[in-house]
């Protein structure tokens, strides 16, 4: 029986037309940048996965820096925007607790806002933190990539203009699974990840409103308007537009009754249950059972979950989003099951199987 | 003969083809396995995990490294600015006091402007100039080392627009012997002319799939790990590439890397071998035809695809390009083709601005026929001669 893969928040499935897109791309020869008849056609493919991603997703073409994933957007914004060309200046940088490793790693001294139980930022903390210095960079996932809550954007973005500060949104796990529009979200930039929607990896965007200047995190070349040196990465970039193309939120909806199912049927504890979430995210915990000991039995059983974050070392720790949810000893005992675009209609019902198997033999 | 509608190729320093078989060893990349090679609690991402390893085995093969030395980027300019702002920022951060950053001024521009960022931290860049033929002296490198305690040098190891081919071993070993680090941007040397770090001392070695016949979109840093060498990332967060690159790692794009630089390793002097043949065709035709003409940068140091030529007669380099629709070639590096200030590697070289903008760069590659160039060489006279008299109509 071929695995039943739901760890769809480590990367999605690539949908065919990305993979057409980026075979395509991969036949055409030329450096977007030359000016000759290669180059040209290059650069029309380039300008196309650019206007058709801005259009998505509320901002104009010109607005949008084709980046080599989301880290290095986040890391594009978090120091263009935060700390200014050199370090040591700029605004204050806050963001939330449960936020990707990338954004509390990428430059030192970020304050962290804390969470409610529930996994939504504590607002209350945030305006505190914001009414308390000079202007601020305020970054905030708009969906968490292990429990799948969403943060308030549409209370704290308001409160970010009130009070000068600059909105930066990782909407990476968001994009593709419900709507997204940097305009009509009124945040200053948005960070996407092509291979979280479908697309291939290698790719991501920085899109910015209109107007806002940003300095460049690799100098040199000048492409991407000076933003962001180097050649463009345009096979991922065809695939990223390709999929963004492809994207349809009704498929939310179907992924909405699968994890609705999971949940009912797994009788385990649901993190960040009472909180809006994404639709194809559970974080599923039980108490004393280590994840790393769930995840290995699943995998054994064929379903490929995860236990939290699938980032660098293979090592699985205490999550720390938990954790920022105050979860304490039990932060350690959750797996992440998150649903890709493609699951099939008996996915609920073979992860069910295999999950009550193993608590059968774990005794949990 | 060059398939229909399919322009002929000459622009090999932008960018090149993908190999065929580049694409043949990605093709299940894309169609199979897809899954995040961090994922390692699950079969299909370590089955990601071994063919990235795979691929940095190949790409460190290429230039005498071990696999654990290369660090995965999405290119040479992001290589570049890690190695640059990456060993400067972690050196001060240690507390160390040097300042001095030693450049060429006919870096890629990426190298130069990752060095002039530097200046706005308190660095002092200082940018070297080169020959008439365009290599840098030792004795140029040796009088700035002199000057100041260095904290890092940076040379490319071939140019981007005229080919020519620095010495390395001995402006490396000068700036051992000063206590700086060596780094060398060899994006355009890779494949084409022998690499080895266990031969030279060089600490950090940039280098770009989408140069060597492989995928845009990534490229390596070659960090020296005995004696260490310790860098500052420019991307923190998963922790991926030991620390130094954080994003997950786009498998295919390496694959495709790795397998390139495999080709590469294998085929790379008999590539050299077939090039250079093209190119001396190339180059005997065109002198036939067009009397007078000049090729800059250095005959005997010169990576074998490049051809930097000054046609004569006061013609416009860009009225030639206006008439080449079915030729690939360029005024110079790619990233500034569409300015038109003329290149600055030329002024560093002591092109006069006429002679500047009457310059075309020629780059044959792994793919480049002897009919590819005898059709070009037929086309470039025939540029030539029609910008030849526009010139002579204007001056009328």
């Amino acid at each position: 029986m071929t695995p039943l893969y739901l760890d769809a928040n480590a990367t999605e499935p690539l949908r065919p037309a990305a993979r057409e897109a980026v075979l395509a791309a991969l036949d055409l020869l030329g450096n977007p940048s030359s000016v000759h008849a290669a180059g040209r056609a290059a650069r029309q493919m380039l300008e196309q996965a650019r206007r058709r991603i801005a259009e998505r997703f509320g901002t104009s073409p010109q607005e949008v820096v084709f980046t080599s994933g989301a880290t290095e957007a986040n890391a594009l914004a978090l120091h263009s925007l935060g700390r200014g060309r050199s370090l040591g200046r700029g605004r204050r940088i806050l963001a939330g607790a449960t936020e990707h490793p990338a954004i509390l790693r990428a430059v030192p001294g970020i304050v962290t806002v804390p969470v409610l139980p529930d996994g939504q930022v504590d607002v209350a903390a945030l305006a505190a933190a914001l009414a308390e210095g000079p202007p601020a960079l305020v970054c905030l996932m708009a969906a968490n990539n292990e429990t799948g809550v969403l943060h308030p954007l549409e209370e704290i973005a308001p409160l970010c203009r009130k009070h000068d500060a600059l909105l930066h949104v990782d909407a990476v796990q968001v994009a593709g699974r419900l709507p997204l529009d940097l305009a009509a979200l009124g945040a200053d930039s948005l960070a996407l990840s092509a291979h979280k929607l479908g697309g291939p990896k290698g790719a991501g965007a920085l899109l910015l409103r209109r107007g806002l200047d940003l300095s460049a995190l690799f100098t040199g070349g000048g492409q991407e308007r000076g933003r962001r040196g180097g050649t463009e990465a345009l096979p991922a970039i065809a695939g990223f537009a390709a999929a963004v193309a492809e994207l349809d939120l009704a498929e939310g909806q179907k992924l909405a009754a699968l994890r609705d199912a999971i949940e009912e049927g797994a009788r385990a504890i649901v993190v960040g249950a009472g909180a809006p979430r994404l639709p194809n995210t559970s974080c599923l915990l039980l108490p004393g059972a280590p994840a790393e000991t769930q995840v290995i039995a699943l995998d054994l059983a064929g379903v490929q979950v995860s236990a939290g974050a699938a980032c660098s070392s293979g090592k699985v720790t205490a999550s720390p989003v938990l954790q920022a949810m105050g979860l304490g000893a039990d932060a350690g005992c959750a797996i992440r099951v998150s649903l890709p675009w493609n699951a099939p209609p008996d996915a609920a019902q073979r992860f069910l199987t295999a999950y009550a198997e193993m608590r059968r033999r774990l005794g949990c | 003969m060059a398939a229909v509608n399919r322009p002929i190729y000459l622009d090999n320093h932008a960018t090149t083809p993908l190999d065929p078989r580049v694409l043949a060893a990605m093709r299940p990349w894309w169609e199979e396995n897809f899954a995040n090679p961090h994922s390692v609690e699950h079969a299909l991402g370590r089955a990601a995990e071994e063919a990235v390893e795979t691929a940095r085995r190949h790409v460190a093969a290429l230039i005498g490294a071990e696999a654990r030395e290369i660090i995965f980027t999405s290119g040479a300019t992001e290589a570049n600015n890690l190695a640059i702002k990456g060993a400067a920022r972690f050196a001060a951060a240690q507390g160390d006091a040097r300042r001095r950053i030693i450049t060429v001024c006919t870096e890629h521009k990426c190298v130069l402007e990752s060095v002039r960022d530097l200046q706005a931290e308190g660095f002092e860049p200082v940018f070297l100039p080169v020959e008439p033929d365009g290599m840098l002296e030792a004795e140029t490198l040796r009088q700035a080392l002199a000057e100041a305690p260095t904290l890092l040098v940076s040379v490319m190891a071939v140019n981007n627009e005229i080919g020519v081919v620095q010495d390395l071993p001995a402006l490396a070993a000068l700036a051992k012997e000063a206590g700086a680090l060596f780094h060398t941007d060899a994006a355009q040397a890779a494949g084409r002319v022998p690499l080895d770090v266990g031969a030279v001392p060089i600490d950090l070695m940039s280098l770009s799939a989408h140069k060597i016949y492989g995928p845009k979109g990534v490229g390596a840093l070659y960090v020296r790990r005995r004696p260490r060498v310790r860098l500052m990332p420019l991307l923190s967060g998963g922790g991926q590439e030991r620390g130094l690159r954080s994003g997950t790692l786009p498998a295919p794009l390496l694959v495709g890397f790795g397998e390139a630089a495999r080709i590469a390793a294998a085929e790379g002097l008999l590539d050299a071998g077939r090039i250079a043949a093209q190119r001396d065709r190339l180059l005997a035709a065109l002198s036939a035809a067009v009397p007078g003409l000049r090729v800059n940068g250095a005959a005997e140091h010169r990576v074998a695809g490049n051809l930097n030529i000054t046609f004569p007669g006061g013609v416009s380099a860009q009225t030639m390009l206006a008439r080449l629709q079915d030729l690939c070639v360029s005024t110079g590096s790619a990233c500034s083709s569409a300015e038109v200030e003329p290149s600055y590697v030329l002024r560093a070289i002591g092109l006069p601005e006429a002679e500047a903008a009457a310059t075309l760069r020629i780059g044959i590659g792994r793919f480049t026929s002897p009919a590819d160039v005898d059709r070009a060489a037929s086309l470039l006279t025939d540029a030539w001669r029609h910008a030849l008299s526009e010139t002579q109509d204007a001056a009328e």
